[in-house]
């Protein structure tokens, strides 16, 4: 019996490689049995393994999970977002990180000294910032703008795209991203929540990246999207 | 046997339905739901942070429905606003979809469904309540389960399923019954019972068991929308 249940999992491993995917529905049964985990959006009830949301179900070994498709940014530890500094407090600036419970930024976490009675020459109401998210408390997101790339976001313009769509943007490792910089040339700075900073050489580059960037978020779907886009920069 | 429902329907013949989920692009999730002539759209907010501040509840995220009559949806033109009729159906559509929700891991904040109805041929608060599960799960709430509700009613001492306009208005006889009901799709729990008109206890059970027949039907075709968003 033992043997059994092994073969399959090793099975099941096989089959992991190809990444067989499909779209679940609140409350559909995903795949039965005793072997397998409950992830994320995933929930177990008696035998079975029901989806506790809307998105792409995927098994991987025996952890069944779901990714979302669509809906708002939930914010987690160690994100990059982009925001809006929308008010600045004896303490800190808080920003919109368009998400629920809003952002602060210590004064403590910029990366130089600044004099409190000065804050707002360092950043101003109605500034954008890339900043991490260095922790979440019951009420209110911790940000810090310590680290490579993150601070103050000047000239070049942003836009959103659905968060859900963000880690096809950016790509395994990077590689997406790096394809669109690479073929336009232009700085890109892609938030957690959506939100993308691009400036450019010119206005030209800058909109051929956000087209990218909006083409790729439109055909999230498509396996192999890295080659579909040398194939589009090589067309356009 | 024959019928006396007007569209000359059969008993347990629903209007052609239609779904359709991601129709307002600025709002997090959204969905139409059409019985017939009676069209529901459903827009999601959220989870965002809930003013004003002494509504927040840090133990659980709140669920605040508006629906609504546009004043072209009725032959009357209805006065827009919100009215005693409107707030009432707010309030029902959403206790018939907080049983299916979890909002624990959303701490002080709203979700907020906006229902509005721009055509209405009777079933409204159905239609709604079929519009807003789907919208909900677009917006990628958890969910236990989706809801599907249906509009029972009884004509003279016929029973019917999905109730229009002009059954609603039936006089001969008994009268018109309007009985809407909402279902957990994959489970036998009911969410929303109303009654309007009378009924004898022996045919609540009947009509409980044909509206969980058409509750099954709706289900297919509120799954089928939800799928098709991947094309």
């Amino acid at each position: 019996m033992k043997s059994k249940i092994t073969e399959e999992i090793s099975e099941e491993k096989e089959n992991s490689e190809e990444r067989k995917r499909k779209i679940v529905i609140p409350g559909e049964v995903i795949i039965s049995g005793d072997d397998y985990l409950p992830g994320e959006g995933v929930r177990r009830d008696g035998e079975n393994v029901v989806a506790n949301r809307f998105g792409l179900a995927e098994i991987m070994g025996r952890v069944v999970k779901v990714i979302p498709l669509s809906g708002a940014y939930v914010p987690r530890r160690n994100n990059v977002v982009l925001g809006r500094v929308i008010d600045i407090t004896f303490n800190g600036w808080l920003v919109d990180i368009d998400c629920p419970g809003s952002g602060f930024l210590p004064i403590a976490e910029s990366p130089r000294f600044i004099n409190q009675h000065e804050m707002d020459q360092f950043l101003a109401i109605g500034d954008i910032i890339a900043a991490k998210i260095w922790g979440i408390k019951g009420r209110g997101i911790d940000l810090t703008i310590k680290g490579k790339g993150l601070g103050k976001l000047e000239e070049g313009f942003i836009f959103r795209i659905n968060p859900s769509r963000v880690p096809r943007v950016i790509g395994r490792e990077g590689s997406m991203i790096n394809l669109i910089k690479d073929n336009t040339g232009c700085q890109i700075t892609v938030g957690q929540n959506g939100w993308i900073w691009i400036r450019g050489e010119n206005i030209e580059s800058s909109l051929k990246a956000r087209k990218a960037v909006e083409y790729i978020a439109d055909k999230v779907y498509i396996e192999g999207l890295t080659e579909h886009m040398e194939g589009w920069f090589t067309k356009n | 046997m024959t019928t006396k429902r007007p569209s000359g329907r059969k008993a347990s013949e629903m209007r052609e339905m239609i779904a359709k989920v991601g129709v307002v692009p600025n709002a997090d999730g959204s969905a139409i739901f059409g019985f017939g002539n009676t069209i529901a759209i459903a827009a999601v907010y959220g989870p965002r942070q809930l003013h004003p501040q002494h509504m927040q509840d840090p133990s659980t995220g709140i669920l605040r429905v508006n629906y609504d009559l546009l004043s072209f949806s009725v032959s009357d033109r209805k006065k827009p606003g919100p009215s005693r009729r409107s707030q009432e159906i707010s309030k029902v559509i959403g206790w018939a979809l907080l049983p299916v929700l979890d909002l624990k891991e959303f701490p002080n904040t709203v979700i907020d469904v906006q229902v509005y109805i721009p055509q209405a041929d009777a079933s409204t608060r159905v239609a709604a309540i079929n519009a807003a599960a789907l919208a909900l799960a677009h917006a990628g709430i958890p969910m236990k389960d989706l809801v599907s509700a249906v509009s029972m009613g009884k004509i003279d001492k016929e029973l019917i399923v999905d109730v229009d306009k002009d059954e609603e208005d039936y006089e001969e006889g008994e009268g018109a019954t309007d009985f809407p009901i909402a279902k957990i799709s994959n489970s036998d729990e009911f969410t929303l019972l109303q009654l309007d008109g009378k009924i004898q206890p022996e045919l609540i059970k009947e009509a409980l068991l044909m509206g969980k027949e058409a509750c099954d039907k709706i289900y297919d075709v509120q799954k089928k929308a939800l799928k098709e968003f991947v094309k």
